[in-house]
């Protein structure tokens, strides 16, 4: 085990985690608002507000994908020994992480069911930037709201499977943003 | 002293609950499920409330709470020292300086600000369950829209007293999608519902349901195109304060049967008297 494994994550859990959370739950009730999430440092390759959404939301109970470079002996030993979590492949994960390149095909992730589609993934995309960007309305959006998405189209069709769906939290460094599948993307 | 978790519930229960607001947001509207957890007050008290309270406040916030509008009834201020002494948080009756407000049976008057969250008390969140005793068959008929039952009771109502008489948690129709139970506030409040700009949370801690508005969510009241919703209150100004735009109790106020209107939502009430305003029945 690494040295790094046993450190980075929140130094006072409760509190932390507490913060962590309302700046996920804002950003996720106000699509396209950018938010600040701090007090994880995961090693490489997941970034700070990557490992500050997986510590506040993640346990035993809650299988998470590793994407791509994601998928590494540094991160499956810090998420497993700060989480509890277990890993597995995306068609039976609660939450994805990784770049959005590793994380397609979408279509394999669980979408919920008509009577609970709830059991949906959350992808959690770590972006090389979080700015304005394509045009965001629906729900938590007053008139209308804008964000960088890595792409439109996926974003367009997701809206489309209503009330089934995707849940996305972009990060970037020690930000984040969010996208609920009610969002609609132009 | 005792040692207590912050806001009283172990992470992992808290954990479970972020994650059921998370999808209640995604999904507005929809019940989402979640393990309700023995909470050290009765279910009476707003369980479900408490535990949402319990899964966001953070230290810095101030915390406020209501019951039928008034912030200082035993069930309001039992839950407001219970967060104080547990999650160290700032308390206070003013609308506006509130960050997290726990309510059971009220909107505040005062429109609510981005930044805010308006956590409701919940005894029956679902709108089906009158027509529908089995939870099995409300979720199938959620799924397929199936609201035809609900429009049939409230014409029932109209065709029984010319007017459709459910005058608490009277159902909404979220993004044109979910059914939602409101929670018994009065119809009055219904139109605060829609467009709001703070987050709204709904706890049901007995049956175990959390669901969400997220600010500026189009929220419907059912009705007819013959028959309108109406936003009805009793038609008086308040005794105290003399708002004409508030939702009233009426008080019983000597043994001679007198009575007076008076604001439910005591701060708003409060704070217009120390403004000037005077009601007909103010000293
Ligand atoms: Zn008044």
């Amino acid at each position: 085990m690494q040295a790094n494994t046993l450190s980075g994550g929140f130094a006072d859990p409760a509190t932390q985690s507490a913060h962590a959370f309302r700046s996920v739950m804002e950003a996720m009730a106000r699509p396209g608002t950018i938010q600040d999430i701090e007090g994880a440092a995961p090693p490489a390759p997941l970034s700070p507000a990557m490992g500050a959404v997986l510590l506040t939301l993640c346990d035993t109970e809650t299988p998470i994908y590793l994407a791509g470079d994601m998928d590494c002996e540094a991160a499956r030993a810090w998420l497993a020994f700060h989480t509890g979590a277990h890993f597995v492949g995306p068609a039976h994960c609660m939450f994805a992480v990784g770049k959005w390149d590793a994380l397609a095909p979408l279509a394999v992730y669980p979408i919920g069911t008509s009577e609970y589609p709830d059991r949906s993934t959350t992808l959690i995309v770590e972006c090389s930037e979080l700015a304005a960007g394509a045009t965001l309305t629906g729900p938590g959006i007053k008139d209308q709201a804008t964000l960088s998405l890595p792409e439109v189209e996926a974003f367009q069709v997701n809206p489309t499977l209503f009330p089934l769906g995707l849940d996305f939290i972009f990060t970037c460094g020690e930000r984040l943003a969010a996208l609920p599948r009610s969002t609609k993307v132009s | 002293m005792t040692e207590y978790n912050f806001a009283y519930l172990d992470e992992q229960t808290k954990r479970m609950i972020r994650r059921a607001i998370l999808k209640g947001l995604a999904i507005p509207g929809y019940q989402v499920p979640f393990a309700s957890r023995e909470m050290p007050m009765p279910y009476g008290w707003g369980t479900g409330g408490v535990q949402v309270s319990a899964a966001v406040l953070t230290p810095k916030d101030t915390f406020k709470v209501i019951d039928q509008g008034a912030d200082d009834t035993t069930n309001a201020v039992s839950i407001r020292t219970f967060f104080q002494r547990t999650a160290g948080v700032a308390t206070t009756t003013a609308t506006s300086d509130a960050t997290v407000i726990q309510t059971r049976h009220r909107i505040p008057e005062e429109p609510l600000h981005e930044g805010q969250i308006l956590v409701y008390q919940v005894p029956i969140p679902e709108p089906l369950r009158f027509l529908e005793p089995r939870e099995s068959e409300t979720r199938k008929m959620h799924s397929l829209e199936e609201y035809g039952l609900m429009h049939v009771k409230l014409y029932e109502d109209i065709s029984r007293h010319g007017h459709i008489a459910t005058s608490y948690a009277y159902p909404v129709k979220v993004e044109g999608r979910y059914v939602t139970d409101p929670s018994p506030i009065p119809k009055f409040d219904n139109p605060k519902l829609g467009d709001m700009a703070a987050i709204q949370l709904f706890g049901a801690g007995r049956e175990q349901r959390i669901y969400a508005l997220p600010p500026y969510t189009q929220v419907v009241s059912l009705d007819f195109q013959d028959h309108p919703f109406e936003a009805s209150k009793a038609d008086h100004p308040c005794g105290m304060c003399g708002a004409t735009d508030s939702y009233l109790d009426e008080l019983i106020i000597d043994d001679a049967g007198g009575r007076m209107f008076v604001c439910s939502d005591t701060d708003y009430c409060e704070a217009r008297q120390a403004a000037g305003h005077k009601g007909k029945d103010a000293a």
